[in-house]
């Protein structure tokens, strides 16, 4: 996971649930290309022919309510969004997108100060976003050493790879 | 003991997480590794299956803690849907897993749990459906994952997480005729609103809940996913003991919270002047009391009594006490839909199946049918229901603009007699 991450910026509103972010219609897709072609299909209809790899997704409070369900951070994933930032999120929406490798932070405040097609300038470390064209920012808590690192290692599955195999190692020994 | 920083004692999360994580107690935002009790899938599960292997796992790693319920799509209504089901199938007999609910003895993932006993006391449950929570009722920590989550669940039995604050609801008072657990939930989502328990747990008490079966402590916690919590729970008592005791398939460990325990906030609930209440579109917390909402006279195209919120066999019979001797509006389409095929079963033993089909109404087989717009009961644009479910964001049930109203089974029930939204103490 790179320090700093630069991309264009798409924006959501408030409280925009996973029935929003993919469809109920949508859950019996589950090869992620196939269901980038449907990701905010009712939230941002353009979002899904216009996107490209490292474009941020700038939202407003409670992203990703609802269901449990996967399918929305997995269909980011395959466009190759850099980020998802809100001012705050749904729990499962946030370790779902967590888990596949997706760097999602938590800035409030971060909405207001972006339109659709500004540039976004993310720190990691230092924990600020910054819009490019205006140059207001917000600061945000950075990640926890615990998210950073699943973050680092590419997502859930790897991680746990790693633990099995180092345990495996352990009982070798 | 020690203190944990603050002089305070445990609420009842913090003392099912600190037990989970093998600690003598937790603070809100320690991260803790809590050993998993119950792992629970439904079709969502189909896609743990290749994050399990990726991660190089062999071996589910305990058979006897993983429950497969499929419910979302049973008997498969699509070539896609029936893939699932066959990776699951599939999955669970290369990995030796006994616990599966297949069509013929299935239902709502939560209520497959709960009557069978799958969730007791003091346990940490996960789920790959995001009311899980509603286990949390049975004086457990429940709480929805993501398949990949449930993949590194199954791989280790064990998660992260980070110990929630609590905001502790206290109920008093008693339930007047025709006010239901669900009017409650509705009541208190409409203060706490769909944010206001982001990351938080939700433990409720209080003499109201006390009196509450457990069908109805279900209902509470269900609906504490629409507030954003990670899990809503009562602490065990009598009813739940007395619900679980020929049931249990695993040693209880009843925790309580502490009199002294830190709450984040309290909420205090009085039920004695409560009405009936209604979530308008397009969001759960957008409630108001039914009364305010009739002189709209807003028309209804379908009406829903199903769903893991509400359709338990007592709101079955309450709705078909209220139906009895009526029929269903001219142009409204009822759907019933039991929250499991033991209910269903019930429901036709009872006649309930008869009074409901005799009124104009259709009863189908168990599954989650309407409520989340990918399989049946589907809504075109601008078209209206009643629903005793639990979501009404836009899309929900399917077009972006119908429009959901969610009330109380016997509340859904009125509006179909009627064809437009009532009050149900008319029929009563």
């Amino acid at each position: 996971m790179r320090d700093l991450i630069e991309g264009r910026v798409w924006t959501l509103g408030d409280d925009v649930d996973t029935d929003q972010i993919i469809s109920g219609k949508y859950l019996t897709v589950i090869d992620p290309n196939e269901l980038k072609k449907h990701v905010f299909e009712i939230a941002l209809p353009e979002f899904a022919a216009n996107a490209q790899a490292g474009d941020i997704v700038i939202a407003g409070v409670n992203l990703g309510c609802g269901s449990s369900r996967e399918h929305a951070p997995q269909a980011l994933k395959a466009i190759g969004v850099g980020a998802v930032v809100a001012d705050s999120f749904a729990r499962i929406f946030f370790r779902n997108a967590i888990n596949v490798g997706i760097p999602t932070i938590e800035a409030p405040g971060v909405r207001a100060l972006f339109e659709a097609g500004d540039g976004a300038r993310i720190e990691m470390g230092a924990g600020r976003v910054t819009n490019v064209r205006t140059g207001a920012s917000v600061g945000f808590p950075p990640l926890p050493s615990h998210l950073l690192e699943l973050l680092e290692a590419g997502g859930l599955v790897e991680k746990v790879k790693r633990e099995l195999q180092a345990g495996r190692a352990d009982t070798a020994r | 003991m020690t203190g944990n920083g603050t002089g305070a004692g445990q609420t009842l999360a913090e003392r099912i997480l600190a037990r989970a994580g093998g600690l003598e107690q937790v603070t809100p935002g320690q991260i803790i590794d809590g050993r998993v009790d119950l792992a629970m899938m439904h079709e969502q599960g189909a896609q743990t299956v290749q994050p399990f292997h990726d991660m190089g796992a062999s071996r589910v790693w305990d058979p006897d803690r993983v429950v497969i319920a499929i419910d979302h799509w049973v008997p498969a209504s699509t070539e896609g849907a029936a893939v699932l089901h066959r990776i699951l199938r599939q999955f669970a007999k290369e990995q030796g897993l006994p616990h599966f609910y297949d069509v013929g003895n299935h239902g709502i993932c939560h209520q497959i749990l709960a009557e069978h006993g799958w969730v007791v006391p003091g346990d940490l449950a996960v789920g790959t459906d995001s009311h899980t929570n509603m286990l949390g009722a049975m004086g457990a920590v429940a709480a929805g994952i993501g398949p990949t989550e449930m993949a590194a669940v199954l791989a280790l039995g064990k998660l992260w997480l980070k110990v929630p604050p609590t905001i502790h609801v206290r109920v008093r008072g008693s339930l007047r005729k025709g006010v239901y657990a669900k009017d409650l939930i509705l009541r208190i989502l409409g203060e706490i609103k769909t944010t206001g328990a982001t990351y938080k747990a939700v433990e409720f008490s209080g003499p109201t809940i006390e009196r509450m079966s457990m069908s109805e402590r279900f209902t509470l916690c269900n609906m504490t996913t629409e507030m954003g919590a990670k899990c809503g729970m009562i602490a065990p008592d009598a009813t739940t003991y007395t619900f679980l005791e020929k049931i249990a398939k695993h040693p209880m460990h009843p925790l309580a919270p502490d009199a002294d325990a830190h709450y984040e906030r309290v909420v205090d609930i009085d039920v004695d002047a409560l009405g009936p209440m209604v979530a308008c579109p397009y969001s759960p917390d957008n409630v108001r009391p039914l009364e305010e909402v009739l002189p709209k006279h807003v028309k209804v195209d379908q009406v829903f009594l199903g769903s893991c919120t509400n359709a338990r066999i007592d709101d079955l019979r309450e709705g078909a006490r209220i139906l009895k001797g009526h029929k269903v509006a001219a142009g409204v389409r009822f759907i019933v839909s039991p929250a499991s095929t033991s209910i269903y079963k019930q429901a036709l033993d009872e006649g309930l199946i008869e009074t409901f089909t005799e009124a104009g109404g259709v009863f189908t087989n168990s599954s989650c049918s309407a409520c989340f717009g990918g399989n049946m009961g589907i809504l075109a644009p601008g078209e209206v229901c009643a629903s005793s479910s639990n979501r009404n964001f836009p899309g929900r049930m399917g077009a972006k603009n119908a429009e959901i109203y969610l009330l109380s089974p016997a509340a859904t029930v009125a509006a179909a007699i009627r064809g437009e939204l009532a009050d149900p103490r008319e029929f009563l």
